[in-house]
């Protein structure tokens, strides 16, 4: 299925009086990876924040415009199947440290108070953690905290969790910058894996992470965005002197 | 290089050998007497027990366990069991921390997470504050003017002796006095959960109120049952209010509308008209009882949230 999957109109956001996001307008492909880049304070989390319209969970904040995703505007849908559509990963790994690792692999379940049976429910937990190539380091120990896992395993099993509710979209906010080298790289690999299945926009400082997993970059600064390009082309041709200046390394 | 070392000698000239030792020397003595006066509490407790232990010691004698289960309470001739007030303290209490639980949860879930700051939560938490900071024999004197007449216009409805006194009333006295220690204690932990954890839930779907539920209560739990214990240790010890709305009497509660006494409110009752040397013993060893059994209590609680923490 291809085609776009997510379109944003005219988009603003806001903190207060403060405009954080400016007009946006982007489109994105279906089973695409799209990375999020720009200095900091830029408005890229903020922006995957509105996707699924965790923005709004902060006191004041407030958006104008349009996100469609398949043709819908997500601030009309209901939120919850808006949420269940859409996954989430934070930037530290956030496991719920009073659920067991098989209770977080299926807390978006738990959470909803979706009944599961028992086979039902194994069968989700395995698909989930097999996914994320987690499943052979825990199988043995799926109802130890998952708190007790390693930094990389805990944001792995923060990814089953997100997919675990079959989203078609999944946010990655800076997924790996709490994370070291070797946890690093089994993510982005996974992030190729995970490509096949689901759309995924990913936020990230790192410029190689980036270049590596990204079809196409999006450059956020002050809060618009100056370039929206299939990576290779904003790597090797920016169009813009900011986009430019910013993966050289003289801002940012 | 010879810059850098003669500059270092300067340094050190500057601070001096004297000096430095002057600073060892205070830093030392500081520390000493902060472990003069951590001790100092702990002597202070054992005095306290030991005294107690050491008055009682005649009514231990001539009573020995049977201060503990015995039925009758009666100074003309003697006899002292302490059963009655035992059950006392821990009726009204337990039936005040049921009475409380559901409101403090409540203003502790509305405090810690509904307005965590602002005009509101300012004005609700000052009230709570105020709530603590009211002597207790005006607690006592509200129950007896407002809470009496109003209990027993109940136990006349249900067809119970309306006494209007009695361990209903205190519980609920109890219950009102207890409230904003858990609720200021319920409300710090739920505002300290860490806000990754409520978002990561509301990324997956969940309502307000599955996040309540599922999150924050069971990573909360013990710090909620601290709170909880806080009130358990006031509610135990509570003599005032209660002594006012009991209805003084030596029989073993039947019923949660009997009136009945606790230990504390036994003590205050009765201490000035104690003349017998036994009389007196007995009630003394009745607070050194009250003691056993707050610190028991204690204990067994900091177990159960040391079980219930997370980590």
């Amino acid at each position: 299925m291809a085609g776009t999957i997510l379109k944003a109109k005219n988009f603003n956001a806001f903190f207060g009086q403060n405009q954080v996001l400016k007009n946006i307008n982007l489109d994105i492909m279906r089973n695409d990876v799209v990375a999020v880049m720009g200095p900091s304070g830029c408005g890229k989390t903020t922006f995957i924040r509105c996707i699924n319209r965790m923005h709004e969970l902060t006191p004041d904040a407030t958006a104008e415009g349009e996100i469609l995703v398949d043709d819908k505007n997500v601030y009309k849908m209901n939120l919850i199947v808006l949420r269940r559509k859409i996954g989430m990963v934070f930037q530290r790994p956030n496991p719920f440290p009073t659920m067991s690792i098989y209770q977080n692999a299926i807390a978006g379940y738990l959470l909803n108070g979706i009944k599961l049976t028992k086979s039902k429910k194994d069968e989700v937990v395995e698909t989930s953690l097999k996914r994320v190539a987690l499943w052979d380091e825990v199988k043995d120990s799926l109802h130890k905290k998952g708190t007790f896992l390693s930094g990389g395993q805990q944001q792995r099993l923060c990814i089953a969790r997100a997919i675990s509710l079959n989203p078609e979209i999944l946010l990655l906010d800076e997924p790996t910058s709490a994370l070291d080298p070797i946890s690093t790289s089994k993510i982005e690999e996974l992030i190729y894996e995970l490509k096949k299945n689901y759309t995924i926009i990913i936020v990230t400082h790192n410029m190689q992470q980036a270049g590596r997993i990204s079809d196409k970059t999006a450059f956020f600064y002050l809060g618009e965005v100056l370039e929206y390009n299939v990576t290779k082309e904003i790597f090797t041709n920016p169009k813009h002197e900011k986009t430019q200046n910013y993966i050289t390394g003289h801002f940012g | 290089m010879t810059i850098n070392r003669s500059y270092r000698k300067i340094k050190l000239q500057y601070i001096g050998r004297k000096e430095i030792r002057r600073i060892n020397f205070t830093e030392a003595s500081f520390k000493k007497m902060l472990l003069l006066s951590a001790i100092g509490l702990v002597v202070v407790l054992l005095a306290i027990f030991v005294t107690l232990l050491i008055s009682s010691l005649p009514s231990i004698k001539a009573i020995g366990v049977g201060f503990i289960y015995g039925k009758t309470w009666d100074p003309v001739v003697d006899h002292y069991g302490g059963l009655p007030f035992l059950i006392g303290t821990l009726l009204t209490a337990l039936l005040a921390l049921i009475i409380s639980i559901p409101f403090s949860l409540a203003v502790g879930l509305f405090l810690g997470e509904y307005f965590r700051s602002g005009v509101i939560s300012g004005i609700f938490k000052n009230i709570i504050e105020l709530l603590a900071a009211i002597p207790s024999v005006i607690y006592g004197f509200w129950g007896l003017f407002v809470l009496v007449p109003l209990v027993r216009s109940l136990e006349t409805t249900l067809g119970v002796p309306p006494y209007g006194v009695g361990i209903f009333t205190s519980s609920i006295i109890l219950a009102i006095m207890i409230i904003p220690y858990s609720v200021s204690l319920t409300a710090q932990v739920i505002s300290l959960v860490p806000a990754n954890l409520k978002e990561a839930a509301y990324s997956l779907g969940a309502t307000r109120f599955e996040v309540i539920k599922n999150i924050i209560l069971p990573y909360t739990r013990s710090g909620i049952f601290a709170g909880i214990l806080l009130g358990l240790g006031r509610a135990l010890g509570e003599t005032m209010a209660v002594t006012m709305l009991i209805g003084n009497s030596h029989i073993i509660p039947t019923s949660i509308f009997s009136p009945g006494n606790t230990m504390a409110s036994v003590i205050a009752n009765e201490f000035t008209e104690a003349t017998g040397d036994i009389y007196l013993s007995a009630l003394i060893e009745m607070g050194l009882f009250l003691f056993v059994v707050t610190t028991i209590i204690n204990v067994i609680g900091r177990r159960v949230i040391k079980r219930f923490s997370i980590n």
